[in-house]
């Protein structure tokens, strides 16, 4: 298949043969952190700039990680301390970047559309979404795609089950996106009040009641809990909460027997999930930081390739 | 790349038939053997993607004439390669697996054609991160020239002069339906060959 992406800003224009042969050269990718090695050699001379406007660990580590395993030259900009906080326009941000010869731009930033301005802007740099505001969260969707994958055999004609706050998640739109076009059909459960408004145009059913939601279910995804939703009124309490809606023992077994639970972390035990459930057999939780290493690499090379 | 030969190459002629690959690793099964005085400590490494079926012949071989089962891996070189960079799309990444520890092991590298040499450097470089093999050597089942790097083969099926326009297809059933080895000469696309 010839690669026709040179960045990744949603995976709205991603068909669904081009996520099946992106998740099986993730494969071969995953199959490099088994080696006493664990780098090769393709990218090197390449610069990759990780601009982090936001807070971020996991993410920026793992792009990070498969920067370094590719070989390419790795720049952290951060936003404390740049000229981000010095006033410096998106706009400089972009000429400065370009004058330094980066090949590639990771971006996180609180505002929706970054990622998208910069690719625009930028000639000849690939730019990748690493989170934008409540957009989306492209990678993190190419990571959950590939562990569940892995688990599952296969996920065409799977049931997933979302779980939690699905308003203010990023992640939850761009998975509910790569998972229905692999033919995972999703339904959503959690506080009304963490629901965004038209469910329906998602192309998704929501449920109040997360055993019902779960039922059967091959992929139980629980999202993040922010301990300030209460303070919002969001949600009624911490404890209600986790014994409505979140990952306990009872609510896993109503979903199918190989079933496999997923959370985006950091977790927060005790909210959406519960130890027993995080560590427990049907977690994938530590895969998809796995998976998440491995699809960044394939990312990496594939829009990082051929001549520019 | 092979993949695009109905569009870029057409068929010149048969340079090996069926029963002459069958009997050229044949030929180089006994060889193995004669060099290494046995089969102890040897691993066979199929480069992607058809030294990876070329391999498993030779396995076959030794299992039925040397009563050994000889462990086999795949090795892709593709991240490897020197010229990433100025190939227009991107190399697709094949698997890589080894049988066990290679370190102490005598490595025999299989591939199908060695052309400029870059394949077998990248092989060589791959080989160093995955371990520290006693030896390594090297099977084609064709030699086609035109090295451009300091690399030769241990065990060469049949020595094919060719030029530079030319371009030299194994095909093997599993993958191409057939066992045969073609000439292909170019009838359109780019200037040069991209065959690492």
């Amino acid at each position: 298949m010839e690669w026709r992406h040179k960045d990744l800003i949603t995976l709205e224009g991603w068909t669904r043969e081009e996520l099946h042969f992106f998740l099986e050269q993730a494969d071969y990718m995953e199959e490099l952190m088994n080696r006493p090695i664990k780098k090769v050699p393709a990218l090197r001379g390449k610069m990759v700039v990780n601009c982090f406007f936001e807070n971020s660990t996991r993410t920026r580590v793992s792009f990070e990680l498969a920067e370094k395993m590719l070989s390419a030259d790795v720049v952290n900009w951060s936003a404390s301390g740049s000229s981000a906080s010095k006033g410096e326009t998106l706009r400089d941000t972009v000429w400065t970047l370009e004058a330094m010869g980066a090949d590639a731009v990771v971006v996180r930033h609180g505002a929706v559309g970054v990622p998208d301005y910069l690719s625009k802007k930028l000639k000849r740099a690939s730019v990748f979404n690493a989170g934008d505001g409540t957009n989306g969260h492209p990678t993190q969707a190419l990571l959950d795609l590939h562990s569940a994958r892995k688990r599952l055999g296969g996920l065409d004609g799977a049931k997933m089950a979302m779980i939690g706050d699905v308003l203010h998640s990023r992640v939850a739109r761009s998975d509910i996106q790569a998972f229905r076009k692999m033919g995972v059909t999703v339904t959503l459960s959690g506080p009304a009040t963490l629901m965004p408004e038209d469910t329906a145009s998602l192309g998704v059913e929501y449920v109040s009641d997360a055993h019902e939601a779960a039922r059967g279910a091959d992929i139980l995804y629980f999202l993040r809990i922010q301990r300030e939703r209460q303070d919002d009124g969001l949600i009624p309490s911490i404890d209600e909460y986790h014994r409505r809606w979140g990952a306990t023992d009872s609510l896993v077994s109503a979903a199918s027997p190989n079933a496999v639970v997923m959370h985006p972390g950091p977790m927060n035990r005790g909210v959406e999930i519960s130890s027993s459930v995080a560590d427990g057999p049907k977690s994938v939780i530590l895969g998809q930081v796995r998976s998440g290493v491995a699809v960044r690499m394939a990312l990496l090379y594939l829009c990082l390739g051929g001549a520019r | 790349m092979k993949e695009q030969s109905g569009k870029l190459w057409s068929e010149k002629a048969t340079v090996m038939t069926e029963e002459d690959m069958e009997r050229v690793l044949r030929r180089i099964s006994v060889e193995i053997v004669e060099r290494n005085k046995g089969l102890d400590d040897l691993i066979l490494l199929g480069i992607q993607r058809r030294g990876v079926h070329l391999a498993a012949r030779l396995r076959e071989i030794f299992k039925v004439e040397e009563k050994v089962k000889v462990p086999a891996g795949e090795l892709d070189i593709t991240l490897y390669r020197d010229d990433i960079s100025t190939l227009a799309d991107q190399p697709v990444v094949h698997s890589t697996s080894l049988p066990g520890d290679i370190n102490g092991k005598r490595v025999v590298l299989v591939d199908d054609v060695l052309f400029t040499g870059r394949t077998v450097r990248a092989a060589l470089d791959a080989i160093t991160d995955l371990g520290r093999p006693a030896r390594v050597q090297l099977a084609v089942l064709v030699d086609r020239g035109h090295r451009e790097l300091p690399v030769a083969a241990d065990y060469v099926g049949k020595t094919v002069p060719t030029s530079r326009s030319e371009n030299v297809e194994v095909r093997v059933k599993e993958l191409d339906g057939e066992d045969r080895v073609v000439i292909c000469e170019r009838t359109g696309g780019a200037e040069h060959g991209v065959e690492a």
